[in-house]
């Protein structure tokens, strides 16, 4: 059982939750996930750690309302409790001085970018970082990330803020103006599946955080394998991050909608 | 120790009282069994257990034997004429308390252990060309009847020694150990990544082969011997074992299982509706998946194939049939001979209507344009000559093949070590199976505090071997924390 410590709403269905759970603020670092479940009867479901707090022994989630899962946790209040929560894991994103490093962040994906953000800022490389969404309204830890960046580039789909237009754009904006010796990409799988196929045709090397299906999390399942490089890969043990231009993203993105007509089903039941 | 409870009186008395020829003669009773057609729709368990009358009778069975051989063949050394002569004598409380001597999950073990391969494989009745005393049922009837009487014996603490030790896995190596531990006075805390004490005894073993409330109550005892439990802690995750030192524990027996599963590497394997039998297992066992009131999907397929032949696959078919399926196949490229499942599966499986496709192997799946599975492509196959394990090895008919409508495979060939925890200490010895290479009759591995057992070190065995590692890994453990102590 972990206490809920504090709730913000970043938009309608964008909820951060700070947490307890002092061990894992105490070993978790970039990159890693925890696994949460709400309820007795409640799903297991991965979410990636945004930040922690060593002092007060909290770690940071950041959880859009998708299926039932995620909107049972996005319910829950400051006070409550959330029955089970396992982690860190997955494995850290590896860090070092890159050089220039673009970091595309769209919507509820720009969470889990922070942390690497801020890890990679911290190494010394020079941060590019490009946040995206449909609206204003939904970009999120804007303060944040402007404050582990050195360039902060908005792009909003209806140019309500920003810049009008895709995640691919500016990214594509800084490649052709500057050398860019890696890029990380974090957000929904199809923005992924763009952002790659760009930057694998300006050769720009390119990293993903993966966010499948997942029912352990500890390599025991397997419901959240990809093909990367053309081999089975879990996500849970062997990334989350991969080498974006290996991805077989179709796959990924069939993958994730194993479970559809299921979850459609207890969506309106939840609604009831 | 065997011998001298042989020479108690009523002992002596129990063997006086019946010739050895009248023993002998007594038919070797059957297990009552839930009605086929009612259980392949239902979660029920499918051994209802012996009454008090078959237990009191198959008990008289039992030669107690001078030399009780059936000991020789179980990993945990529980003493075994002691517990059938106390349930022939009505003695069926004092019968539970003899298991408990030296095996913390005596009514799981009277549940799943192949007692035909080990104590039952070693009695006197088979040298005579007899069917052996049913041990396995005999121990299920002394450790029901206990639970079931509400008088839970825990076994004596001596005393105390504030030793802390850590167990990592609370699946049957780690609860063994565990159990053993607290018997000699350490101060146990056992650690575990899911959410639930009891490892493989949750997420894999259905409940119609083992009830969970029977592992629980199993588990209550161990709690309340003293030993400690930690849900949602991954040992060299959320605490390393370094950490574990500096909070004073002075041992470690790592119990994690074996956690990645096999796949077969052929085309359509990550279609939609493919999937191994530890995730269907875990989404219905652990997740409770079947149940509406869970959160957790799980598919209910109506023709589900099962790739392989080992117990694992026997349980996942037969989950798939419980849960609807018209056609529930088990794909397996050997014939049936060969099959590693045990005998009692196998039966259980074709009485519930389960269909037996041997010698064929998958090569292939189809699936439709949603990424569904549709369709499977099977190899026929023959055997061959004897492999390396000894089987004979199939050999693929060539031009053979068959075309099967599928909506689900589940594949059930085997696991890999789960690279977790033995990743996560620096310098532990791992074989290049990725498995834990410990001292064989210490299970200590290069780390002289670090122990290990169950898969981890086997790479995929039985319920029973792992207890018997983690209680040899105990012994060994409690010798070298007092050597070092000295």
């Amino acid at each position: 059982m972990n206490k809920i410590i504090s709730k913000e709403h970043f938009s309608a269905n964008v909820v951060k939750l700070e947490v307890e759970a002092p061990m894992i603020a105490k070993s978790r670092r970039a990159g890693h996930f925890v696994l949460v479940k709400v309820g007795e009867k409640g799903e297991r479901i991965p979410l990636t750690i945004t930040s922690s707090d060593l002092e007060k022994g909290t770690i940071t989630l950041v959880i859009q309302k998708m299926g039932v899962s995620s909107t049972k946790i996005c319910n829950l209040n400051e006070g409550d409790y959330i029955t089970d929560l396992v982690g860190p894991l997955g494995k850290a994103t590896h860090i070092e001085k890159f050089g220039t490093v673009v970091c595309a962040g769209g919507g509820v994906g720009l969470a889990p970018l922070l942390p690497i953000v801020e890890a990679l800022k911290k190494a010394g490389n020079r941060v590019i970082t490009v946040l995206a969404a449909r609206t204003k309204d939904l970009i999120i830890l804007e303060d944040q990330l402007r404050k582990h960046s050195d360039e902060i580039v908005i792009m909003t789909d209806d140019g309500s803020y920003g810049n009008k237009g895709l995640v691919t754009n500016g990214v594509e904006n800084i490649i052709n103006r500057e050398k860019v010796d890696l890029c990380v990409t974090i957000g929904p799988a199809v923005m992924m599946k763009f952002v790659s196929l760009l930057t694998k045709k300006y050769e720009v090397p390119t990293l993903c955080s993966l966010n499948t299906i997942m029912v352990d999390g500890t390599g025991m399942c397997g419901a959240c394998r990809v093909t990367v490089g053309g081999k089975t890969k879990f996500v849970c043990v062997d990334g989350p991050e991969f080498d974006a231009h290996q991805v077989d993203f179709d796959e990924m993105l069939m993958r994730l909608n194993a479970y559809k007509d299921e979850e459609t089903e207890s969506m309106t039941n939840l609604k009831k | 120790m065997a011998l001298v409870d042989r020479s108690e009186a009523w002992r002596e008395e129990l063997r006086a009282s019946m010739k050895n020829k009248e023993r002998t003669n007594i038919e070797r009773v059957h297990m009552n069994e839930l009605d086929a057609t009612i259980r392949s729709r239902n979660s029920e368990e499918v051994n209802l257990g012996l009454t008090v009358e078959q237990a009191l009778l198959e008990a008289k069975r039992c030669l107690d034997c001078a030399n009780p051989t059936c000991m020789n063949g179980c990993p945990v050394s529980i003493n075994i004429p002691k517990f059938v002569k106390n349930i022939e004598r009505g003695e069926f409380l004092e019968a539970a308390k003899t298991l408990k001597e030296t095996s913390a999950l005596p009514a799981v073990c009277g549940r799943v252990c192949p007692q035909e391969l080990q104590c039952e494989s070693q009695c006197i009745h088979i040298k005579m060309g007899k069917p052996a005393v049913a041990i396995g049922y005999l121990e299920r009837f002394a450790a029901d009847f206990e639970r079931e009487s509400g008088q839970i014996s825990v076994p004596e603490i001596p005393h105390k020694n504030g030793i802390k030790v850590a167990a990592v896995g609370s699946g049957p190596a780690g609860l063994a150990f565990a159990g053993d531990m607290a018997q000699r006075g350490y101060d146990v805390t056992v650690f575990e990544a899911l959410h639930q004490i009891g490892g493989v005894l949750k997420y894999g073993i259905p409940e119609f082969r083992l009830p969970n409330k029977i592992v629980d109550v199993e588990i209550e005892c161990l709690r309340q011997m003293g030993v400690k439990f930690l849900t949602n802690c991954i040992v060299g995750k959320t605490i390393t074992f370094d950490e574990l030192s500096e909070e004073g524990f002075k041992g470690m027996f790592v119990g994690s299982g074996a956690g990645l599963p096999n796949f077969m590497n052929i085309k359509g394997e990550n279609l939609i509706g493919v999937m191994s039998a530890n995730e269907y297992l875990t989404r219905v066992n652990l997740m409770d998946a079947a149940n509406p009131e869970s959160d957790t999907p799980v598919y209910k397929g109506k023709s589900v194939a099962i790739i392989g032949g080992g117990n694992t696959a026997m349980d996942a078919v037969r989950t798939a049939r419980r849960l609807g399926a018209d056609r529930a196949m088990i794909v397996y490229r050997r014939s049936e001979e060969e099959m590693p499942a045990r005998i009692e599966e196998i039966k259980h499986a074709k009485e519930e209507g389960i269909e037996f496709l041997t010698l064929h192997n998958p090569i292939e799946y189809h699936g439709n344009e949603r990424g569904r599975v549709t369709h499977m492509l099977l190899q026929k196959m023959q055997l061959g000559e004897p492999d390396a394990s000894g089987r004979r090895s199939p050999i693929a008919i060539e031009g053979a093949t068959e075309l099967i409508e599928v909506d689900m495979v589940i594949v059930s060939v085997g696991v890999s070590p789960n690279p977790l925890v033995p990743q996560s200490i620096q310098g532990l010895e791992v074989s290049r199976k990725g498995t834990v290479i410990v001292n064989e009759n210490s299970m200590q591995t290069n780390i002289p505090a670090i122990f290990a057992g169950g898969d981890i070190v086997r790479g995929g065995a039985t319920v029973i071997l792992a207890m018997g590692d983690g209680r040899k890994a105990a012994a060994a453990m409690d010798e070298y924390l007092k050597e070092s102590e000295n």
